[in-house]
């Protein structure tokens, strides 16, 4: 049943992958990467991990990927791109290069590695698991009390992203305002 | 894998043909229900806003007018399909289906029945076998709800993108950016019914609301209800915040270019939505199946046997907000963009937010043993200086883009 339902969600997440790599119109790419946090929302389901799967259902399918197509209806580039032309060059050989190291990385400590890369006993007891609302003290415990500084750290950058985003666009206006 | 299958009692330990026909019966009697109601709901909508303007409403097909919808309904089907030319073909086919299949699964979460009074747990037994009055109880419980409602936005997106033409664009882009603002205040009022229940599932949340007393509109303070009540009639796009669909302004709005048994399925999936939140409400606010009770004075309904009870008094607190949306409908008029917008990120997100905190204070006092009176009045010094920090940058804001000369 696990390697079933395993399987189904991989294909999911595969598809929507290459979709995204592969379609050229951004609506459909941004489509396929919302099948791809469905397979792996649902790989997280398989895990016991529920929250994490309803989180990343409403954050990321829900919230930023319709930012992702709210972007493209508004900017008016929902067309079919020509990629035959490229106005960096540099970009694709830089792009392979990059890709294949970080699959290599990546495949060499899934290799080498048995089971050192999780550590043991930061999960769910089975006991625990049982109980709906293990999964959410867990995760509360971790990110409020263990990693707590971390948190607020990483709450103070999406700050101050999002205070210099409303200020860059301020002060583009004011010039014009003044060259009027 | 245990907790997937726990979704239902029925299912954990060996599985046999008995849970297994169960299960199948309650989907389908889901999905009939569903489409039974939400052609009930168009009538009942149809004729309640005709009493409060003085007209009849329907009143040829079928008694009192009752066969009115299915009549429309077939007419529908029998219509000629047309897309588009300049339409996105696939995904054209695609969004109706995106906003009718989200309004049937938010319905299988939602307690329909079952007994939570003097200590049970809302489990029925049915040929031999406990499970629940309701399709599923997720461990995730009124999550699942916020994750369906946020799926739901690709719908109304899609299509008006994916009609290629200027209107539905316009509604599409309306919507989306309304429905994602008002999520935010949705859930942060969701938030304090879970902090106040102390968990997710939506059977454990109606177990905790036997009595008026413990209901949680009384326990939560009235505030979140009001905040999702209003956040909800946005997030389904009814009347006052209808400018997706706006007849004036944008034709018929994100589904002008659709017809037959496509706009049937968006049509069907907008009045299958307030049934679903009206469901939602009484669950987490007004005890779901719970009967009114005083303390311990219960108000029974005669005449109707215990387990049946429960699913008589989802359907009285469901009417009765299904009342209260049409009635909206009947009284205010729509709002204009810039104030769907003010109303949305400067009062109900803050005061959702504001109002967490202050919940959240109150239970960090009562597990660290603090004066309760002293923790909420600090409390709420400190929403009060919030309040006025938010008050100066919105009138500085205000100050600036007049100074410069914008006209708002």
């Amino acid at each position: 049943m696990e390697l079933f339902v395993f399987i189904c969600a991989a294909v999911m997440v595969l598809l929507g992958a290459l979709g995204v790599i592969l379609r050229s119109h951004p609506v459909h790419a941004a489509l396929s990467l919302v099948l791809t946090l469905f397979g792996v929302a649902v790989l997280f389901v398989a895990q016991d991990a529920h929250f994490l799967a309803a989180v990343q259902v409403i954050v990321y399918a829900g919230a930023i990927v319709v930012l992702f197509l709210f972007v493209i209806m508004l900017l008016g580039v929902d067309k079919a791109e020509d990629i035959k032309t490229e106005p960096l060059t540099a970009q694709r050989p830089l792009a392979l290069v990059l890709g294949v190291g970080v699959f290599a990385v990546l495949a060499t400590a899934i290799i080498t590695s048995t089971d050192s890369v999780v550590r043991r006993g930061d999960g769910l007891s089975p006991t625990e698991v049982a109980d709906p609302d293990a999964n959410i003290r867990q995760i509360a415990r971790s990110i409020f009390g263990d990693y707590v500084f971390a948190f607020e750290v990483v709450s103070i950058l999406l700050l101050v992203a999002v205070v210099g985003t409303v200020l860059l666009t301020r002060r583009q206006r004011r010039v014009e305002v003044v060259s009027k | 894998m245990v907790s997937i299958l726990g979704i239902d009692p029925l299912l954990v330990g060996d599985v046999l043909w008995t849970p297994l026909l169960i299960v199948l019966l309650k989907v389908l009697v889901i999905f009939v229900v569903g489409l039974l109601a939400t052609m009930l709901n168009v009538w009942f909508l149809r004729k309640v806003i005709a009493g409060m303007q003085n007209r009849v409403g329907p009143n040829k097909t079928g008694p009192f007018g009752l066969l009115q919808t299915l009549a429309d309904g077939i007419k529908l089907f029998f219509k000629e399909d047309l897309i588009p030319e300049r339409a996105d073909n696939f995904v054209f086919r695609l969004a109706p289906y995106l906003t009718f299949v989200p309004a049937f699964l938010a319905f299988a979460i939602v307690p329909l029945g079952g007994d939570f009074t003097g200590g049970n747990d809302g489990t029925v037994t049915w040929f031999g076998e406990v499970t629940r009055v309701q399709l599923a109880d997720p461990p995730v419980g009124v999550l699942f709800a916020v994750a369906i409602s946020s799926i739901a936005v690709y719908g109304i997106m899609l299509a008006g993108w994916a009609s290629g033409s200027k209107y539905p664009l316009l509604g599409s882009v309306r919507a989306s950016a309304q429905m994602v603002s008002y999520e935010a205040a949705l859930g942060m009022s969701l938030a304090t019914v879970v902090l106040v229940a102390g968990t997710l599932s939506t059977s454990g949340i109606v177990a905790n609301q036997t009595t008026i007393g413990t209901w949680h509109l009384v326990t939560t303070g009235i505030i979140p209800f009001v905040i999702f009540l209003i956040a909800s009639t946005a997030e389904m796009n009814l009347p006052p915040f209808d400018l997706v669909e706006a007849e004036q302004e944008l034709v018929g709005g994100y589904n002008t270019e659709y017809s037959s048994i496509r706009f049937g399925l968006f049509f069907l999936g907008e009045f299958m939505n307030p049934i679903t939140m009206s469901l939602l409400l009484s669950t987490l606010f007004f005890g779901g199946p719970n009967p009114i009770a005083f303390g311990d004075t219960v108000i029974n309904i005669p005449l109707i046997p215990g387990a049946l009870e429960g699913t008589v008094w989802v359907m009285l607190k469901m009417f009765a907000f299904l009342y209260l949306f049409v009635w909206f409908r009947a009284t205010f008029p729509r709002l204009r963009y810039d104030q769907l917008m003010d109303l949305g990120w400067k009062v109900l997100i803050p005061a959702s937010l504001g109002w967490f905190m202050l919940l959240a204070a109150q239970r960090v006092g009562d597990v660290a043993g603090w004066d309760p009176v002293i923790t909420t009045v600090v409390a709420a010094i400190v929403l009060l200086v919030s309040y006025s920090l938010l008050q100066l940058a919105l009138r500085t804001s205000r100050l600036e883009r007049e100074r410069e000369g914008a006209m708002f």
